[in-house]
This record gives C-alpha cells, structure tokens and sequence, in this order.
C-alpha cells in the first residue's frame, strides 16, 4: 500500500512538532525516518499510525483519505521502542492478541490462531517459546515478539518506532539484518524511525532526513550521503571537520587554505562553512600544494581497520579528525607529535 | 542451618527478632488475652455464647455489610483512581485530598453526619423515603457508613499501580485493533487485580471492626441492624467479659481465615504477575 502524507502540520502547545510536511511512500518500500530528536520523525510515525491526529493536513492509504480514520481501522502494525508487550500475557497470547480482539465473525478458529501463531513463532525464530512470559524474554526477542505481534493482523503498513533503540549493538546488528530479509521477504510497505544514521543508510531504500518539524532532504542512502543538500544533512549523516570562512567570486577562503568553489561565482564576500569529512583528506609529509594545511598529530587511536588521527591546525588552533587505513598509516610512518601536510580531497562549501 | 545465608545486607537476625518482638507487643499477646479470657467458659458456654441466633444475625449483618461495602469500594475506588491518574481538571488536588478524609474524621463524627442526613427527614433520606427506600437504621445504612470509611484503601492503592502501567501497552492494543472497553477488560485491568484485591482486603478488614459510626446510623435494633462488634460492646457492659471475648473470638477467627484466603489468592496472583513483570 502507498502512503501519502499531505501538508500535515502538528502542534504540542507552543512546539511546532511538524511544519507542513509533504511524503510519498510508494507500497513495498522501506523508509527511514532519519533525525535528530524533536525533529518530528516520531510524531509523523504517529501520526500516519492513527495515534495522534495532525492540526491540519491530510494522511492517504493509497487513494483513501485516512486522516480521519480510528487507530483499529488503519490495519497499521505498529512497534514501539521499548516493545510494550502485554507484561500479564504469554508470548502466545501477545501474538494472538490482534486476532482474538476481532468481532466473532471475524475471528479465526482457535486452531487456526495456533497455526497463525506457529508460523509467525517460526518467522521470527522464537519457536518453542510461546508460553514464556515477556520478561524471561532477552531484549531481541521481546522485540521479535513485538514484531510478530504487529504482524499477525497482516497490516498492509509496518510502523516501527526506534525499534531497536534499546538493544546493544550486536543484537542491534543482527536484528537490522533479519528486518532487512523479512522485509525482502514479505514486501509491505515500512517506515522506520530512527535517529542512528548508520541504520538507516544500512536497512533503508529511502531515507527521509528531518529536522525542526520539516524535511531536510529524502533520497537513496548514496544519494543523501554523498550529495548532501545542505549543512544540516551533511552534518548529520556521518562525522564531519566544519570550517568557517568566506565565498567571494567563485573562491572559498577558510583560513589558510584557499579552494575553488566555482558554483558560488555570483557571491561577493559572504560568510560561508565548509565540510570535509574524516576520510577525505590526503596525507603526506611534505607540502604538496596551496590547499593543504600543516598540522600536527595530537593523538592516533586506532579503531578496526582504521586510524583515527586529531591533529591540530597551525594556523589557527583548531582541532580536526582524519581518518586513515592502518596501512597507510605505517606506510607513511607516522607517529604523535609528528608534522604533516593535509589536504581535503572532497570539500563541500555552503554560503550562509 | 536453614536460615544462614550470606546477604550483601547484614541484619537479618536483628530485624527478625525486632519483628517478632514487636509483633508480640502489638497484636499476639492482646489477641491472646481474647483467648485466655474466652477460656473460662465451658465448652457448652461457650457454644450457647457463640451460636445465640441473635449473636449469629449479627455475623451474618457484619460479614455480608463489610463484603458488600468492600465490593462497593473496589468498583469506585478504581474509577476514582481512574479518574485522579488519568485526567487533570481544575480541583483535582482538592478531590485527591478529599479522599483521605475518611482515615482522620473521628468515625462518631461521621456516623452522626451520615445518620442525619439518611435519615427519613434528612437531605438524602427524605428523598429516598419518597421511594419508600429507608436507609438510615437499616443495613443499607449499615452499608453507606462502611463503604464511607473504606473509601481510601482501593483509591490508594490502585492509583500507584495504575500510574506506572504503560501507555503503549494500550496504544499497542488499540492498533491490534481491540476497542476501548476490549483494551480496558484484557490490557488495564489484569495488572491492577493484586491491587484491587489488596484494596478490598483493607477495606474489608477495615469494615469489619468498625464500630463507631455504625451504632449511629444502624439503629441497633436486634436481629435486625445490630454488628457484632455492638454485641461485645454490650456485654461488656453488663460485665459479660468471658461472652464478649467469645464472640470477639468467633469474630477473629473469621476474619482471619478470609484475610488469610485473600492473602492466599494475592500471593498467588502475584506469583503470576511477578514472573511477567519486565
């Protein structure tokens, strides 16, 4: 099912949760809601849920106006962060709970809710524990419980709320992965909320960057990694060294260094920041060019395969982060204290 | 030794023995003066003391009045609860402290109250005489002055509970598709039974011995409206220690026996509860 979010604005008192946000989402995808918190992302989740009601605005499930529509009428599945499994009730009951809520009519057998149960058990791989209580549960499995649980109404929207917001990085991992192939797998149109990057550049076809209310940027992760439309994204999305300075005729001058930026030709003198992310400095001993800065090393720790190095501008006393291949880093010979010449291989300059 | 083990907080013979101590002062050694009272009547004294039908309508009015009170406070002791947990309005720490009122007005206080206005030409009673409906100096009477005085046990201790239960959980049900009363019955109310029962267990216990404003309102006519505490008050009055310590023993044992089968069935539902508690 295709969703569509149509100028919808929120208030909470004098907080402007959503600013006229628009949003396509086409059936099958899975999106990720990406932002900071009191960006909205949550609240628009909600909102397309049936939890909350927008101030204005409209939410579609395909061609039909569900602004109004009651949460039991959405045939959304919801997560929720901290899973809200029903405490007094065995994983059985948990899953089954949508199906034993229906009218008579519409309720299935109870051997047809235990076979429905028993499938969706083994689709989240948690057979055998049907009796157990949530709290002999681990944390990733009450989260599967809790996915199993929104599933077995068979919604034709899945709605997951920081869903693994609470669990340590390996089950974290491991959960993205398993999301990724059900999702592959059973092809319903997901949203995601999360305010992880690394997540949803990873789980995501699409990733919907929020903040203050509004959207920043939508687009495929590569897209949104490596054409950020503007500061705020490209802040978000990854670690970044942001420099400040001036654009004046097609030429950014930050500090010492001096690069062109030929798409700001028009621009007379006014203030600008540059990003250059960690990764994306060339390292030598010796000045190459105009454009690299001589700094210093700081301190080197070594993280995985990489090297993460702060060395300390000379010009100006300004701390920076490079990033570097352990090979490259004993190629070269470095060690703390040492001098060496950077320069920014990508550099992305917006006026301001 | 079955009792030795090693805790991160020592103390636990002290505390025991503190327990017990206290335990003794307080409520053994008085409770056993009932008894060795009760044990100079003989056998047939004593059953002829206990089993005097007048004596026996008086359990029945006791025990039924503090149930049925108790039952009337645990339905609006939870919508109470309810009501100050869930929504906030102008007032509703005023109501919030209205609620234990009940626990510091002296109970004569209340019992005289509650039979001025019930009565046949008060406030309330004249209205409900025009119904042919008596309240004051029937049980019903009996029933409005125990569930006024075990109002705040179900209100107290329900309102925690329901205070920490999550709100997603009925999020959560209301998008599997359950309606509000559905949520409610399968979701709100089970966590709250321990609760629930603690409540009417107070309220009944409560109820039971309460003496002060029912001689008020109840009228005391015999086999009609007289508690059972009123009957030991009476013979105590004509010097009848050993029958009123018989009846006040008839009394302890009842209660004890259900407060320990509500116990039972907390403990029970706790057990449950606490192996599904996150």
């Amino acid at each position: 099912m295709s969703i569509e979010v149509k100028n919808v604005s929120k208030k909470f008192g004098t907080f402007q949760a959503l600013h006229n946000v628009n949003l396509k989402i086409n059936s099958g995808e899975l999106i990720a809601l990406l932002g900071p918190s009191g960006s909205g992302k949550t609240t628009l989740l909600r909102i397309i849920a049936g939890l909350e009601s927008p101030d204005s605005g409209q939410i579609y499930f395909d061609d039909r106006d569900v602004t109004f529509y009651p949460v039991q009428a959405r045939g959304v599945g919801f997560v929720f962060q901290h899973y809200a499994l029903f405490r007094h009730m065995t994983v059985f009951d948990n899953i089954s709970f949508g199906l034993r809520v229906r009218p008579r009519n519409k309720r299935p057998s109870p051997t047809e809710i235990k076979e429905r149960v028993q499938e969706l058990l083994q689709l989240v791989q948690l057979e055998g524990l049907a009796g157990r209580y949530p709290s002999q549960l681990s944390g990733g499995q009450r989260q599967r419980v809790s996915l199993a649980r929104a599933l077995a109404v068979q919604p034709q929207v899945l709605l997951l709320d920081e869903p693994f917001g609470a669990l340590d990085t390996k089950v974290r991992r491991e959960l993205r992965r398993w999301l990724r192939r059900l999702h592959d797998e059973l092809q319903i149109t997901t949203i995601f909320v999360t305010h992880d990057q690394e997540e949803a550049l990873e789980l995501a076809n699409r990733i919907v960057i929020m903040n203050h209310g509004q959207i920043e940027q939508e687009g495929t992760p590569e897209e949104v990694y490596d054409h950020p439309a503007n500061p705020f994204v490209f802040d978000f999305l990854g670690s970044v060294n942001i420099f400040r300075g001036r654009v004046s005729h097609g030429k950014a001058t930050l500090g010492a260094i001096e690069i062109h930026a030929p798409e700001y030709a028009d621009r007379k003198d006014s203030p600008a920041v540059a990003y250059v992310r960690p990764h994306e400095w060339v390292i030598d001993r010796n000045k190459t060019d105009d454009t690299s800065m001589e700094v210093v090393i700081r301190y080197a720790h070594p993280v995985g395969p990489t090297i993460r190095l702060e060395v300390e501008r000379l010009d100006e006393e300004e701390i920076l982060e490079v990033e570097l291949t352990k090979e490259r880093f004993h190629e070269l010979d470095l060690s703390v204290s040492q001098r060496i010449f950077i320069k920014p291989r990508n550099i992305r300059v917006f006026p301001i | 030794m079955l009792f030795k083990q090693n805790r991160a907080l020592p103390g636990f013979g002290l505390t025991l023995g503190i327990t017990l101590l206290y335990l003794s002062l307080i409520v053994l050694i008085p409770l056993s003066g009932v008894l060795i009272q009760t044990a100079s009547l003989s056998w047939e004294q004593f059953w002829e003391t206990i089993s005097d039908s007048r004596v026996v309508a008086s359990y029945q009015l006791s025990f039924g009045a503090s149930f049925v009170a108790a039952g009337i406070n645990v339905i609006f002791g939870l919508l109470i609860a309810w009501v100050l947990v869930r929504y906030s309005f102008p007032g509703k720490r005023v109501i919030d402290g209205l609620i234990d009122l009940p626990f510091a007005l002296p109970t004569a206080v209340a019992g005289i109250v509650l039979t001025t206005l019930y009565s046949p030409n008060g406030w309330i009673g004249s209205f409900f005489d025009s119904f042919g409906i008596k309240v004051a100096f029937t049980p019903l009477g009996i029933i409005i002055a125990l569930t006024f005085i075990g109002l705040p046990f179900v209100v107290r201790t329900v309102q925690p509970v329901l205070e920490d239960l999550d709100k997603e959980m009925e999020e959560a049900a209301s998008i599997l598709g359950a309606s509000r009363w559905q949520t409610f019955r399968f979701v709100i109310l089970p966590p709250l039974y321990p609760a629930l029962l603690t409540g009417f267990s107070l309220a009944f216990a409560r109820a039971l011995g309460e003496y002060g404003s029912i001689v008020f309102i109840s009228g005391n006519m015999p086999m009609k409206t007289e508690i059972t505490p009123l009957l030991i008050m009476t013979k105590l009055e004509q010097f009848d220690y050993a029958g009123a310590t018989a009846i006040a023993l008839v009394m302890l044992t009842i209660s004890f026996l259900l407060l320990f089968l509500i116990n039972g069935i907390q403990w029970f539902s706790q057990r449950h509860q606490r192996s599904a508690r996150k």
